[in-house]
């Protein structure tokens, strides 16, 4: 089966891609560019260096640009997914969607009005267990925004590692939140996964505050490396 | 206590596919967090023993996946064990096939508000559920509705078996629903 990946750069995403591409074959990437950063459906950080992911993974990337406004974004994910099928051919489309209905529904919908497949490998999954195989899976995941107590401008752009995950189910557990960020606590870019042929690293980047708990790593500059 | 087993049959169009990871492992995850019971994941093709386990839960399949209907033969257990059954989405439909009832056209892609319409061990009263479907079915002879939405049926039971249909996924808004199912 030919599939797309909705794609923004995070764990969820790039998880979804490694796990369907023991299966299938993924042809391109499809990111939309929301300019809300409060959008329901998409991630608006870090979305300057998707080509560098893209490229890194050796899949060719349609991006469209959105407002992000609630419904609106619906019809311009639908013109993108249009494009993948005009130029690849795709079968199905996939997502990275875990707990949010909302996210899932309107994918299920859009697939269902365009005779595709709706693959969501993720959904529901256990999520401490995820962040163990993440690591397992040696991906290097780095939290790039934040925006929920108790998360401070201390942990913006640390990698994910054995003491993070700790940390993040030792406050999942204390605070009731998603360890994996589920309800937006925080975000992520993805540096390095076993389906990239190059590693990436933040070589220039600042911490830009909105408050004590909400805040982003605006990354200037990133530099690919042979693995 | 002794431990219980459930077998969740997989619907969709293969073994192993990416859609058991979908529909079968989030029951899965409910069934692991309920002391006393474990589970084992099968695929509809595969030779089961249908009399090793204590309740069957039939997993739903992806949207555009009816694969399943070109092998109704697999799922005539449905109508001699005395197993309990749930069949989920698919699941349902699966059993109102193997009754010899059709499918009906009926979209609810949203969360919709089921509404009980007989009394029964699994649910009561008016609900939110996750709804993925484009069929729901007409009901078997041998069945009662005992759940419907506003556009369709959204429930079945067998007359004198256990054995449950819901069109809805209760492994993601409902899950008291599989435990109950599963505590039969």
């Amino acid at each position: 089966m030919k599939l797309a990946i909705l794609f923004s750069g995070g764990k969820d995403s790039n998880y979804a891609l490694f796990k369907t591409a023991q299966k299938h074959s993924l042809v391109c990437l499809i990111s939309l560019i929301s300019e809300n950063k409060e959008s329901y459906m998409f991630q608006s950080c870090g979305n300057e260096f998707l080509k560098l992911q893209a490229k890194a993974l050796n899949l060719p990337l349609i991006e469209v640009k959105t407002k992000g406004e609630k419904e609106t974004e619906l019809k311009d994910l639908k013109k993108a997914i249009k494009l993948a099928i005009k130029k690849y051919s795709i079968e199905g489309v996939v997502s990275g969607a875990i707990k949010s209905n909302y996210q899932s529904l309107r994918i299920q919908n859009i697939c269902n009005d365009l005779n595709l497949y709706s693959i969501n490998p993720l959904w529901q999954i256990n999520e401490k267990e995820y962040l163990s195989e993440l690591l397992k899976n040696k991906f290097e995941v780095a939290i790039i925004q934040i925006a929920s107590y108790p998360f401070t401008k201390e942990i913006l752009g640390k990698t994910i590692n054995e003491k993070i995950k700790t940390e993040l189910i030792e406050i999942s557990e204390k605070y009731k939140i998603s360890c994996v960020g589920e309800g937006g606590e925080f975000e992520t870019f993805v540096l390095d996964s076993p389906m990239f042929n190059k590693k990436l690293q933040i070589i220039s980047s600042e911490k830009i505050m909105e408050s004590e708990n909400s805040g982003h790593l605006k990354i200037k500059e990133i530099k690919m490396e042979n693995k | 206590m002794k431990t219980q087993n459930v077998l969740i049959l997989d619907t969709s169009y293969e073994k192993n596919s990416l859609f058991k990871d979908e529909f079968c492992m989030p029951i899965a995850n409910i069934i692991n967090q309920i002391p006393n019971f474990k589970y084992e994941i099968k695929h509809y093709s595969e030779k089961i023993n249908f009399e090793n386990y204590d309740k069957i839960i039939l997993s739903g399949s992806a949207l555009k996946d009816f694969e399943y209907l070109e092998s109704l033969n697999k799922f005539e257990f449905i109508k001699t064990t005395l197993v309990p059954i749930l069949g989920i989405c698919a699941g349902i439909q699966i059993i109102a096939k193997t009754y010899e009832t059709e499918l009906k056209k009926c979209k609810e892609i949203e969360i919709t508000k089921t509404i009980t319409t007989k009394q029964n061990k699994l649910f009561e009263g008016e609900f939110e559920t996750y709804s993925i479907h484009n069929y729901s079915i007409y009901c078997p002879k041998e069945f009662e509705i005992i759940a419907k939405s506003k556009k369709g049926i959204h429930g079945v039971k067998h007359k004198e078996k256990e054995i449950y249909g819901v069109l809805f996924h209760p492994e993601i808004k409902n899950k008291e629903i599989i435990e109950k199912f599963i505590n039969l």
